[in-house]
């Protein structure tokens, strides 16, 4: 279901790094050594033998990220991403595996479409990339895909992302047929009769600045439908970047009835609220949008608690063209991919939010149990899947770093702690700087 | 005024002095507003006299840019920047290369390529005159960016206050109307408040913004509450906001019923004001609109001075204590 361009497994040494796998129970420092990209050794002072060896002390060696969403814009925008550049980022940001939503031009509903894309992943991807497809032909919400066949040529997984599935109706039977493909259903919450031109959160500030306001009532209520269909229909389902309070408040009373949803929380909503949109950069507009403080400090709960048991930048890049204008003109989305780990270490972990091992868990493991992939691990015999972390480096987000080929970052200019040093992505050094 | 905060701070070159902006109510302090006030004052006594020119702004270029249609605002800022004798030059949406698909930020970078010291802009979308701000050299000012602000006519209207009722501070205020899609209405709640007023918002459950009450007022669906009031500040009811299917209200007629300032709703005294353009017999009854108490043509005249105090103030010698006497000085 992961697709890597050809190349040769290689042998690593990673020397006196702080080993941290919250999966394993592991936090030593240790040497850990991977012969032909699986991890062969753990221990303290391993020959090195001809293996290339990368520096550790000081920094922290951890099971790679996986991005449950990201958007690679090819077909269609690839002055904004191609497959080559949003992979050459992620292996920046420290990610072994990526997954790419389905909703490009033309969206990717055929096994036709699918396959162009598994194709060029296989000659053009620096690490494993993934392939949602639609639900719904064309993602126009009237007619089911091929699941099927579509699941048989590679996807991943399903997903209307962008739009919601609008019809209750369409929606059970995305469920019930989606069953049979083994593959999760994702879904994109929304209202749209609630959120119509919604520009921001609905609340004191989109008040004082004029913008339509798009109420934390338009996710929440198609997060209780859904999860009231998934229960109904006894199939898991998982719920695309949560925003709001009353979300995170019914996801979990639906776990504890025992509905199998998983869901996750981007970067940006965990560390920003709506206040951030006072200076009306259009690098802050995205959907859902930055919501309350008590919506950030319930998504946090819910990282923490595990209710939501993953963390996915909902990386989108725009030509900067189609950012550089008014707030209300411009696209929702922003890019992520090179930033998540920075942004989550500088607002949420150095603060003491939220612990570091909570972080590195919902970044690698949580998200790649909710599609049913392989869990990163640092196990003798596992795959080589391991970022080198660097958490006292200091420095500021400026577009020239950016790999990926747009930089509508909402980091652009702040100054961040943490940086990856070295990704080593099934068994291959991707990222090394 | 408040210098806006930009976005990236290394698109200006480090050397440049701090621009001063007029883009919300919230870059400016009780002190500039006083300020404002007073210079605009001044600005109207020599008004009065028989040649109303004043050489102040001579060879300074002022270039007024509208994305809507507007009568009063673009003629009292033409006029303004004439009256002081600064050279002036509109450009419009239509007829302009913004018909030809042209870029926001394009225009202004073509348009800042003539050095004007001043830009004023109104637009559809919030945050326009900030990306103006950011790509050119001029002082902005914001004559009315989509729902959000629109502070020159706050400071017309603050000025109209204090001259009919003699103060601001204190004054009891009843904003009626359609305040969601209201950028005069948030200018002036900013305004209001930062004065000192007490202002009270009426109107349909639908058109009172959730969260607006953060903003240092109260409010209110019940349309007695303008009783009250020393003045009711009467908003238009924006046909175009009541689109099929928005259902803010069920009808005009329905909004006239029940929120429309008649006679009948006031008392004797209280002044009534309206930014136009009216819809007479929709949110304003014809005869409140023509009553004696009704301000409204005054308000016209206060945009004029107050356009020109800020103009004054943003080419002159700066933020801080511009003594009122220079005007006529150089007058």
């Amino acid at each position: 279901m992961l697709f890597v361009k050809d190349a040769s497994k290689e042998n690593i040494v990673v020397r006196g790094a702080r080993v941290i796998d919250p999966g394993e129970g592991v936090d030593a420092v240790l040497d850990v050594r991977v012969d032909d990209g699986v991890i062969a050794a753990l221990g303290q002072n391993l020959d090195t033998n001809s293996h290339h060896v990368l520096g550790g002390e000081g920094l922290v060696l951890t099971p790679a990220f996986v991005d449950p969403h990201v958007h690679l814009r090819t077909p269609g925008r690839e002055d904004e991403e191609t497959i080559a550049s949003g992979t050459a980022a992620a292996a920046a940001g420290g990610y072994c595996a990526i997954l790419a939503m389905p909703n490009t031009d033309p969206v990717v509903d055929s096994a036709t479409t699918l396959g162009s894309l598994i194709e060029a992943a296989r000659t053009e991807a620096e690490v494993p990339v993934g392939f949602l497809a639609a639900i719904t032909k064309g993602q126009a919400g009237a007619e089911l895909t091929e699941m099927g066949e579509l699941a048989a040529a590679g996807a991943v997984g399903f997903s209307d992302d962008g739009v919601p599935v609008a019809a209750p109706g369409l929606m059970r039977r995305a469920l019930q047929y989606g069953a049979v493909t083994g593959r999760r259903i994702a879904l994109h919450c929304e209202e749209r009769t609630l959120s119509r031109d919604g520009q921001m959160h609905e609340g004191e500030v989109s008040a004082e600045l004029g913008f339509t306001g798009y109420p934390s009532v338009a996710e929440s209520l198609m997060v209780e439908r859904d999860l009231a269909l998934a229960a109904y229909e006894r199939q898991p389902l998982h719920l695309l970047h949560l925003s709001a309070w009353e979300s995170v408040q019914a996801l979990r009373r639906a776990r504890e009835e025992g509905v199998q949803a998983t869901a996750e929380v981007t970067p940006h909503h965990l560390c920003l609220t709506d206040e951030a949109i006072r200076s009306l950069d259009p690098n802050l507009k995205m959907n859902p949008p930055l919501r309350s403080a008590s919506d950030r400090t319930a998504l946090i709960e819910g990282l923490k608690d595990g209710t939501i048991t993953a963390v996915a930048t909902d990386h989108a890049p725009h030509a900067r063209h189609e950012k550089e204008v008014p707030f209300e003109a411009a696209p929702f989305g922003v890019t992520g991919l090179e930033t998540a780990f920075a942004a989550l270490y500088t607002h949420l972990v150095e603060p003491g939010l939220i612990p570091l091992e909570v972080v590195l868990e919902r970044m690698s493991a949580g998200p790649a149990r909710a599609y049913g992939l392989d869990e990163p691990r640092i196990a003798v015999g596992s795959a080589a899947n391991l970022v080198l972390l660097d958490l006292n480096a200091s420095y500021r987000i400026a577009e020239e770093s950016f790999r990926s080929r747009s930089v509508n970052s909402w980091l652009l200019g702040e100054t961040v702690k943490g940086k990856v040093r070295a990704t080593i992505s099934a068994g291959r050094l991707a990222y090394s700087t | 005024m408040a210098e806006i905060r930009v976005m990236r701070e290394d698109l200006r070159p480090p050397s440049s002095p701090p621009r001063r902006h007029f883009i919300s109510i919230k870059d400016v302090t009780r002190d500039d507003v006083e300020r404002l006030l007073a210079t605009a004052r001044t600005l109207e006594r020599s008004m009065q006299r028989e040649v109303k020119k004043l050489p102040t702004l001579k060879g300074r270029l002022v270039i007024n840019v509208f994305y809507e249609s507007s009568t009063r605002t673009s003629s009292s800022f033409e006029l303004a920047a004439k009256r002081l004798s600064a050279d002036t030059m509109s450009v419009k949406s239509s007829g302009s290369s913004v018909d030809k698909g042209e870029s926001l930020k394009d225009t202004a970078i073509t348009l800042g390529a003539y050095d004007p010291d001043v830009i004023v802009i109104r637009h559809p979308q919030i945050g326009a005159p900030n990306l103006v701000a950011r790509v050119t050299d001029a002082h902005v000012v914001n004559a009315g960016d989509g729902k959000h602000q629109h502070p020159t006519q706050a400071l017309l209207d603050l000025y109209t206050m204090r001259e009919e009722l003699g103060r601001v501070e204190g004054l009891h205020v009843a904003i009626v109307g359609d305040v969601l899609h209201s950028r005069v209405a948030r200018s002036l709640i900013q305004a209001l408040a930062l004065m000192g007023a007490h202002v009270t918002l009426v109107g349909p459950p639908a058109l009172l913004p959730r969260g607006v009450e953060a903003m240092g007022c109260e409010a209110t669906t019940d349309i007695s509450a303008i009783a009250g009031a020393d003045v009711v500040y009467v908003l238009r009811m924006q046909r175009e906001r009541m689109q099929e299917g928005a259902n803010y209200v069920p009808s005009l007629r329905e909004y006239a019923a029940r929120w429309g300032v008649t006679p009948e709703r006031l008392r004797p005294g209280q002044k009534v004001m309206h930014p136009g353009p009216m819809n007479r017999g929709v949110e304003i009854d014809p005869r409140v609109a023509d009553h004696a108490d009704a301000l409204i043509e005054t308000q016209v005249r206060a945009g004029l001075v107050t356009r020109m105090a800020v103009l004054y103030d943003l080419l002159t010698s700066g933020p801080i204590e511009v003594k009122t006497e220079s005007v006529l000085e150089v007058a």
